[in-house]
């Protein structure tokens, strides 16, 4: 008669036991939780010192991540947001209800200076044309022999998608003034503009276009999950623009301690070494042992655009204004 | 029985409202301060109503020779087509493009075939594309919703119009047209609506910002300008072309007083032409075509990855059966008292609206509305599923209650009087007189619901949390993560899965029925 009692007092003890650990809620984007994204990972290698239990929340993607802190405020359950890029940051700390996130010293392997007090960075991308090299052999050089060639591009509307928003704030950042002009030059080329990056490439590998706009570390994910090597992007003269993807610390969280070890860790090895194969972005800190095979054979821009967080907001609007005029003729 | 139902479908009615109007006045309060709208706002609109009625008028013009074919011949397969011809409606967006993109698009096998002719390549990209895709996704409906104004002309109609010698033209001028009147105009309304709130496809296919939707003015209201106001404020001008559109249709329609019937088997004495059966499977053929092609396509790409999907794909799609199962049930109880209800007026006025309303719904605006009112009191990731199985079933209710109205309209004009003198009410008189002749489409709205329920994304992206993911939401996650293959291997058990949910109940509501 004993056995059964014991096993019913474990029974009972192990959700006491469960309820006992502190819980870190980090609110994150949807493909970050996703069993392919780094999430899986990332939660088992921080419970396994923690000991607490890590509560990944999805929320669409990096702009619904910052419509539903607006719209919680104050009153989040979240301790961390992770997953807003420089675009969004300076609308994020405007809600006011992020702190800063208290971590020093880290040799951050980022093409620019990083020192923002309430935003830690965990990877980075530079947007970048992707193209198939066995059906387009010599890729346009920059934005502008691209609008004189008769090749064909997908991009993603920057009123609903990330990566549309980086194409609008990297053409702006390489021609300013001349922006709305090369615009009126590509519409031409731009077979289609897709709500997000999903459809953009998908129809891309359907061969809908001869390029896409995603990322310079997209051809790493052929080469090494699929041991396609036909993808490239292809360099432009002008420069890539950057995606920075950030995490930040809310100022009303009761896991305060528990928060920062959290922001530690994000910038320690055993995060940094899941997002090259999981997020397919450079990791902020280059971990030891380096990136993984095959990331040595992509593009390395020679120049770095990105708009300070405080002058990208500004900067999208005029932008977005010229965009939607030089494609709606 | 419509005087019982009423309280029972001011119940739904309510449901309705509050997910439709209620999330929008949700939505409104959190806003600071009303917006005007603009020239680019006026041009959406302007866009918006141009493709939904150039697409509603086509899809159902085409729809007529093909439910007029299926309606007048028997063939060996004609179950199974009918099922298959309605496999685009239920689609994700996004999976559904693709098929079409590889039977349009600018790498696909008609401009592959045009080249091969030595002909110029035709773009999909315009409004053509738009329309292309809205009557690809809206035909099979169109089809359905008229087959069955068909299948409502008694059988004894055409017995005697046989016996009175009318040829097809008298049969089409004294039947089909009468019937024809009085489910056009809401036909036509139900695919304007759809179109109305379309996004994506508008989009993807429209070929740049030219192509902005009300809807996609909403998305960017509240991702890019995040102003809850404007968004409330494009949503409710989606609300007022709801409403315009219900009442005109609501004005063309007529009854079509044909009378009872004793359900017996329909023979067409009319059809026997050789000129009307080339005309009846041109149509059948054609349409087939068109529909089937772009799925074929996607069955080529997805099926060698079916059987290596990955365990969680399965997970969520055991997951989302269960969501659509329980959409199902669900729609009995919103659908049927509100068809009842508005069977027993003749203007059904309130009843019509709030069925119709939940296509009008933007679903970012239901979904933001429905977290603002659920969150004082509730996880959101605890309630995703629930608020899924909720909002999947509204958005399946304009459908189901389309096709249950014309038959319980019938059963109330030709039994009504008959089961009052009886003093038959209730229950007894649902069950004997009003269910069996509402069995048929009951078993359409039921399993339309379950395969709409299936293939939506709905709000989960919004509520998801741990171990929540639906099949629709997990073929995004999938593509989002490079693996295009595998996403294609999940669409094709998405389309699997939703088509053996319709027609498991589909064929429920036609057991002992031979037609």
């Amino acid at each position: 008669m004993r056995l059964p009692l014991v096993i019913a007092g474990v029974l009972a003890a192990v959700p006491a036991m469960a309820q006992d650990k502190p819980v870190l809620t980090v609110y994150t984007y949807d493909s970050f939780v996703s069993d392919w994204g780094p999430g899986p990972a990332v939660e088992k290698a921080f419970e396994e010192f923690c000991g607490c239990d890590l509560k990944l929340v999805a929320a669409g993607d990096g702009a619904a991540l910052l419509s539903r802190m607006q719209l919680e405020g104050a009153s989040t359950e979240a301790d961390i947001v992770l997953g807003l890029d420089t675009n969004l940051t300076a609308a994020a700390a405007a809600t006011g209800i992020f702190s800063d996130h208290g971590l020093a010293g880290v040799d951050y392997d980022l093409p620019v200076e990083w020192d923002d007090p309430m935003f830690a960075p965990y990877d980075w991308g530079y947007f970048a044309f992707v193209y198939d090299k066995t059906k387009l052999a010599e890729p346009p050089a920059d934005f502008e022999a691209l609008a004189a060639s008769d090749v064909k591009i997908l991009i993603e509307d920057p009123r609903s998608s990330t990566p549309g928003l980086g194409l609008l704030l990297w053409v702006k950042a390489a021609y300013g003034d001349r922006a709305a002009e090369i615009w009126s030059a590509l519409a031409d080329n731009i077979v289609t503009v897709t709500p997000g990056w999903s459809e953009a490439y998908g129809l891309f590998l359907e061969g809908e276009a001869d390029m896409v706009l995603s990322y310079t570390t997209s051809p790493a994910y052929h080469l090494i999950a699929e041991s396609d090597d036909t993808k490239a992007a292809a360099p432009f003269s002008e420069g890539h623009y950057m995606q920075i993807e950030v995490a930040a610390k809310v100022a009303s969280t009761d896991e305060s301690e528990l928060a920062d070890r959290f922001l530690a860790f994000m910038v320690s090895d055993d995060f940094q070494k899941v997002i090259p194969e999981t997020n397919w972005m450079y990791p902020a800190v280059t971990p030891e042992g380096g990136l993984p095979g095959g990331f040595e054979t992509l593009i390395a821009p020679e120049r770095a655009l990105l708009y300070p967080a405080s002058e990208a907001e500004r900067a999208r609007e005029g932008a977005l204004e010229e965009w939607l005029a030089a494609l709606s003729r | 029985m419509a005087r019982r139902a009423q309280p029972i479908a001011a119940l739904s009615a309510a449901v309705v409202l509050a997910l439709t109007l209620g999330t929008l006045a949700a939505v409104f309060a959190r806003a600071s301060g009303l917006p005007e709208l603009g020239p680019a706002d006026l041009a959406a609109l302007r866009f918006t109503i141009l493709q939904a009625t150039l697409s509603a008028i086509l899809s159902a013009a085409l729809a007529v020779p093909v439910a007029r074919a299926l309606a007048r011949r028997r063939f060996p397969g004609r179950g199974i087509l009918i099922t298959l011809l309605g496999a685009p409606f239920i689609l994700p967006v996004i999976v559904a493009v693709l098929g079409l993109l590889a039977v349009f698009g600018r790498a696909g096998l008609f401009n592959r075939g045009l080249e091969f002719l030595g002909l110029p390549p035709v773009t999909i990209y315009g409004l053509q594309g738009v329309v292309l895709a809205h009557v690809f996704f809206n035909l099979p409906l169109a089809t359905r919703l008229i087959l069955q104004g068909w299948l409502s002309i008694p059988a004894e109609r055409f017995r005697l119009a046989a016996s009175l010698s009318m040829g097809p033209s008298e049969i089409a001028r004294f039947l089909e047209r009468p019937m024809l009147r009085s489910v056009l105009p809401g036909t036509v309304t139900a695919i304007f609506l759809i179109c109305l709130t379309s996004f994506a496809v508008a989009l993807t296919l429209g070929g740049g910002p030219r192509a902005t939707t009300i809807e996609l003015a909403i998305y960017q209201a509240f991702r890019f300008d995040f102003d809850l106001g404007r968004a409330a404020a494009l949503a409710s001008v989606q609300f007022v072309l709801c409403l315009l559109a219900v009442l005109l249709a609501g004005r063309a329609a007529r009854e079509t007083g044909f009378g009872a019937g004793l359900d017996r088997q329909v023979e067409r004495w009319d059809a026997g032409s050789v000129w009307l059966k080339v005309q009846d499977a041109a149509a059948l053929i054609l349409v087939s075509i068109f529909l089937l092609l772009p799925l074929g396509a996607l069955l080529e790409a997805g099926l060698p990855r079916l059987a290596t999907l990955p365990a969680p794909v399965w997970e969520s799609a055991l997951r989302s059966l269960a969501v659509a199962v329980s959409s199902a049930v669900l729609i009995l109880v919103l659908a049927l008292p509100l068809a009842l209800a508005a069977a027993g007026r003749r203007q059904a006025g309130l009843w019509e609206i709030s069925a119709m309303l939940p296509l009008t719904a933007s679903s970012l605006v239901t979904g933001t509305g429905l977290f603002i009112l659920l969150r004082p009191f509730f996880a959101p990731g605890d309630v995703a599923l629930p608020v899924t199985v909720l909002v999947n079933a509204a958005m399946a209710l304009p459908f189901a209650y389309r096709s249950l109205l014309p038959p319980a309209r019938d059963a109330e004009t030709d039994f009504g009087r008959l089961a009052e003198s009886l003093g038959m009410t209730g229950l007894a008189r649902l069950r004997l007189v009003t269910l069996p002749r509402l069995r048929r489409p009951l078993g359409f709205a039921l399993g339309l619901t379950a395969a709409l329920s299936m293939g939506d994304l709905g709000v989960i992206a919004l509520f998801a949390g741990e171990e929540t993911a639906t099949l629709p939401l997990q073929l995004y996650r999938l593509m989002g993560a490079y693996r295009m293959a595998d996403a294609a291997g999940a669409a094709v058990l998405l389309l699997g899965l939703s088509l053996a949910l319709f027609w498991v109940f589909d064929r429920g509501g036609r057991v002992n029925a031979r037609a």
